[in-house]
């Protein structure tokens, strides 16, 4: 009796297969769409480097149709980024407190918290100055 | 649904003398409330088909062999009650994901342990005390760093889950690194770097990009993807210092 074992091969639809993939794969995205809104706000302190007619430029780009689209796809995909990697985080950082493990939730907690600390500081010091 | 008397199986054959390719084949299990899917399987050996092959040994969660795909999720079948699948049409049974079919419900692991062995899962030191200077001491609260690390039961459930397994087979794989990661916390231990030409090469840690489907799935809690994201902060910590510190280099040095 030989053996002969039968190798399955992946389909290219396998993230499609569990909504746990698919939500993976929708996570794998989101960082393009992150990476492309930092890519537009670097071009915009280059844009401030140049002085002020190529920064008002920029502004006015920034409030075209397909730009607001754009910003506003990429806020979706940001906050669904940002949402599901504090979700995972406490698997990346075990704190030990006294004898146990701190349980997720407030490690979950204190990132949101920085989060909206941290964006309160940034709306802040735009509406004040 | 107290009145059902019997249940639908779709199990995995694959005969390596006969079939090019696997098939699905249906059998009428009689239902019982305390059943799993094992059970299921265990009936139809003995009442239908007794060429139908697959692993089991415990029947309690303990040995890790009776792994595989019922209804698209990886279960141990010992612990897959058939109350838990009713109403939902046949249970499909499949062997697990992401490994060759030896036959039925068999898979090869011969792949997986040698990936197991790469990571040198054994206490290493620089140098071995001698007997007479007796045992290495561990606190408890060393132990409980690691010991959820240590529950693995090589039940491969977290292999089949894994993507990357799949589209990369060269993948060290989650319940691996998960191991290395073990020894790597372990106070006694003192062979993290050596671990690392293994851990952190481009089929170690860096393969993982993280979709924690393998802890999703493990039956023990072993928290195989949180062990392989800290391997790579660690490893990357051990790269930006090497880079800083000059005459510094984590590779092969076992650790201070
Ligand atoms: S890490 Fe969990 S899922 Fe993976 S082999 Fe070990 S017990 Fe099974
Ligand atoms: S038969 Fe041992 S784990 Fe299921």
């Amino acid at each position: 009796m030989s053996r002969r074992p039968y190798t399955p091969k992946m389909t290219y639809g396998w993230w499609l297969e569990r909504p746990f993939y698919t939500r993976y794969m929708i996570r794998e995205l989101s960082s393009a769409f992150v990476t492309a809104y930092s890519g537009l706000l670097i071009v915009g302190l280059w844009r401030l480097a140049e002085g002020e007619a190529a920064w008002n430029g920029y502004v006015s780009a920034l409030s075209h149709p397909a730009t607001l689209v754009f910003q506003g796809i990429a806020l979706l995909f940001a906050l669904y980024h940002t949402v599901t990697w504090f979700a995972v985080t406490p698997r990346t950082t075990p704190v030990i407190v006294g004898e146990d493990f701190l349980p997720p939730q407030p490690v979950i907690i204190a990132q949101y918290a920085a989060w909206i600390f941290a964006s309160a500081v940034i709306i802040g010091a735009a509406l004040w100055f | 649904m107290s009145n059902t008397t019997t249940v639908t199986l779709e199990v995995l054959r694959y005969d390596p003398e006969r079939d090019q390719e696997p098939r699905f084949q249906s059998f009428e299990v009689p239902y019982d409330e305390d059943w799993v899917v094992l059970d299921a399987l265990n009936w139809i050996k003995d009442n239908t088909d007794s060429t139908l092959t697959y692993r089991w040994s415990c029947h309690m969660a303990v040995c890790g062999s009776c792994g595989m795909v019922v209804n698209g999720e990886e279960k141990l079948t010992c612990k897959a009650f058939l109350r838990d699948y009713l109403g939902r049409g046949p249970i499909r049974v499949e062997p697990l994901r992401n490994f060759p079919i030896e036959r039925d419900l068999v898979v090869d692991m011969e792949g997986f342990m040698a990936k197991l062995e790469s990571v040198k899962p054994w206490i290493i030191r620089d140098e071995e005390k001698p007997v007479e200077d007796g045992e290495y001491i561990q606190l408890p609260k060393q132990l409980k760093r690691f010991k959820h690390h240590t529950l693995c039961i090589n039940c491969l459930l977290c292999y089949s889950a894994c993507p990357q397994v799949g589209l990369n087979p060269g993948f060290i794989g989650p319940a691996a690194l998960a191991l290395a990661h073990r020894y790597n916390l372990d106070s006694r231990d003192q062979g993290r770097h050596e671990r690392q030409e293994v851990t952190g090469s481009a089929d170690g840690v860096w393969e993982c990009t993280f979709v924690s489907a393998c802890s999703d799935v493990c039956p023990k809690h072993v928290e195989p993807g949180g062990a392989i994201q800290e391997q790579k902060i660690a490893n990357s910590v051990d790269w930006f210092l090497d880079h800083l510190i000059p005459g510094r280099s984590s590779a092969g040095r076992t650790k201070e």
